[in-house]
């Protein structure tokens, strides 16, 4: 069926993520973020890069609503974040998959109860998730550890465990900080192409990182931030695969 | 078994230590005063009851030299069966037997006691129909002309001071059982405001992955009510079993006087619910305290 829209309709209509001028600040402090302004398409594959403060973790913090702009508009599924009510929020939460910088995995919980928390939550059913639950974990390598707590695991297990959580709901977004931080190169690797299969299931997804050989290593159009929290212009500096389906203007 | 583990660590808080146990103390409170209460009602009701029909006239002994008093005891004790016969209403009038009289003090003065010297007075049943009752008033003027001293007891005022004394008791419970309930739902805002505020990091994350407030509410609620209706069952156990040592007590005294502690089963299930009702109020009092709280959150 041809498309009736006209293009810049079509081309709003379909942004997953778009920041305009956005600016953040904690409190009364000074401004982490100052207008921001990119978009993200449905399908996209982004570094987040950025030197360590430049507000890589606070600009994905804006995007899984865990805060919102001090000035400037942030849209997220067509929304804008503003206009949220509390309900809202949860639900367009459970299409985001997050990976936290410092993994907030649940310690009185084991590793399969942890990656299926999402579903809990998500009021599905519990004989229907156990295998594919099961089945995660073996694939971020933690096969023996699934019933072990997160306090006798190594940062690298922990971290795993927290990307195995954030995948498990299969979000339409995945928003990982430092998702490779904690585990050694190898790992981190197969962590990626964990993470671009997800992308060819149709999953938007941004990584945070200062690792730059990591960057380069694959071919994904990079957001960076500088230290101020400016966003450098005027466009996804590496890669050239994917480049033309996310940009930073 | 893979969602059965609560997402709060709950079971840990300092809060599900002591909540059980004041919840117990409660609970035997509330249900000791609904025993006192409902033993008192059915007091009231055998007593009442018992006496509704009946009145007492009593004719004061005489004085002086023992054949002239008795002559003139005679001569009253005739003259005021008479009016009373004559009364309309009045079915019956029967004097008692002095044994019958020393029966009746046994539980005040103790059984065997010697009542040779003692003036007895003369006392007549008489039985009333309850539809036709004569105007007692007038009646107890008559008498006290036929025979100076003479007193008509109609038993209304002790009801009514006995009706008093339960109604008295009947309030004081209904406050204890308002203020037990009352105590709970604080007790139980308290430990959840307590609980939000350990638990704040994974009711956060909780959150971040999507939670609704509703989700969060529902594991408190549980908790609550769990922790209630331990310690509410805890304390009804202990009120019951208190309810019986004293019954077997008052059993084994054998006096007339102390009241019937036995209750039906109907006023056993009253009992029951009392920890149901409290772990109720905890578990709605959790869950609005949670909703509250993380509803004011941005
Ligand atoms: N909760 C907070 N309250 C106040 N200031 C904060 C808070 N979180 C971050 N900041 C400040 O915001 C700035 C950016 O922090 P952020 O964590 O976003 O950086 P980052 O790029 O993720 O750094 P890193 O690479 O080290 O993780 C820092 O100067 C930090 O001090
Ligand atoms: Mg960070």
């Amino acid at each position: 069926m041809p498309c009736l829209l006209p293009p810049i309709i079509k081309r709003i209509s379909w942004a997953l993520v778009r920041f305009e001028d956005v600016v953040l600040r904690y409190g009364a402090g000074p401004e982490v973020l100052r207008n921001v302004s990119f978009h993200l398409e449905p399908g996209s594959f982004h570094f987040l890069a950025g030197p360590s403060g430049a507000g890589k973790s606070s600009l994905l913090k804006l995007m899984y609503l865990a805060c919102r702009p001090s000035s400037g508009r942030a849209m997220l599924f067509g929304r804008d974040v503003a206009t949220l009510a509390r309900r809202e929020t949860a639900l367009l939460r459970r299409r985001i998959g997050v990976v936290f910088q410092d993994f907030r995995l649940l310690d009185h919980l084991t590793a399969l109860e942890n990656v299926a928390l999402p579903l809990k939550v998500g009021g599905q059913r519990e004989n229907k998730v156990h295998q594919h639950v099961a089945e995660l974990l073996a694939w971020v390598g933690l096969a023996d550890q699934v019933h072990a707590f997160p306090p006798t695991l190594s940062g690298g297990q922990q971290q795993r465990i927290a990307i195995a959580r954030a995948v498990v709901g299969r979000p339409s977004l995945l928003l990982a900080d430092e998702p490779t931080g904690n585990v050694d190169d190898r790992i981190a690797v197969r962590l990626l192409y964990l993470f671009e299969e997800l992308n060819k299931l149709g999953t938007t997804i941004v990584i945070a990182t200062h690792n730059e050989s990591l960057v380069s290593r694959f071919s994904h159009p990079v957001l960076r931030l500088t230290e101020g929290g400016v966003m450098a212009g005027p466009g996804p500096v590496a890669g050239a695969a994917r480049a033309g389906k996310g940009s930073a203007a | 078994m893979l969602f059965r583990r609560g997402d709060l660590p709950l079971d840990r808080d300092p809060t599900g230590r002591f909540l059980p146990w004041l919840v117990a103390l409660m609970v035997y409170l509330a249900a000791l005063a609904l025993v006192c209460a409902m033993v008192m009602n059915k007091m009231v009701e055998r007593w009442d009851t018992g006496l509704s029909g009946s009145i007492t006239v009593q004719i004061p002994p005489k004085q002086g030299d023992p054949t002239e008093a008795g002559a003139a005891a005679d001569a009253s004790l005739d003259a005021v069966i008479e009016i009373l016969l004559a009364t309309p209403g009045v079915i019956s009038a029967e004097v008692l037997d002095p044994d019958e009289i020393v029966r009746l003090l046994e539980p005040w003065l103790g059984a065997g006691a010697s009542y040779g010297d003692l003036p007895l007075p003369e006392l007549i049943a008489v039985g009333i129909d309850r539809s036709a009752a004569p105007d007692f008033e007038e009646l107890s003027r008559r008498l006290a002309q036929a025979a100076p001293g003479t007193i008509l007891d109609d038993h209304q005022s002790w009801l009514g001071q006995l009706l008093d004394l339960a109604r008295t008791i009947e309030l004081v419970a209904a406050l204890v059982v308002i203020l037990v309930g009352a105590s709970a739902a604080t007790m139980v805002v308290f430990a959840t405001r307590m609980g939000l505020a350990i638990h704040g990091r994974v009711i956060e994350l909780l959150h971040l992955i999507g939670a609704q407030d509703s989700y969060v509410a529902r594991e408190f609620e549980m908790h609550s009510l769990k922790l209630a209706l331990r310690g509410g069952v805890f304390g009804l156990a202990l009120a019951v079993i208190t309810v019986l040592l004293v019954e077997r007590l008052f059993e084994r005294m054998e006096a007339a006087l102390l009241p019937d502690l036995s209750l039906v089963p109907g006023e056993w299930a009253l009992l029951a619910l009392l920890p149901l009702v409290v772990a109720g109020i905890a578990m709605l009092t959790a869950r609005l305290t949670v909703l509250g709280t993380l509803g004011r959150m941005p």
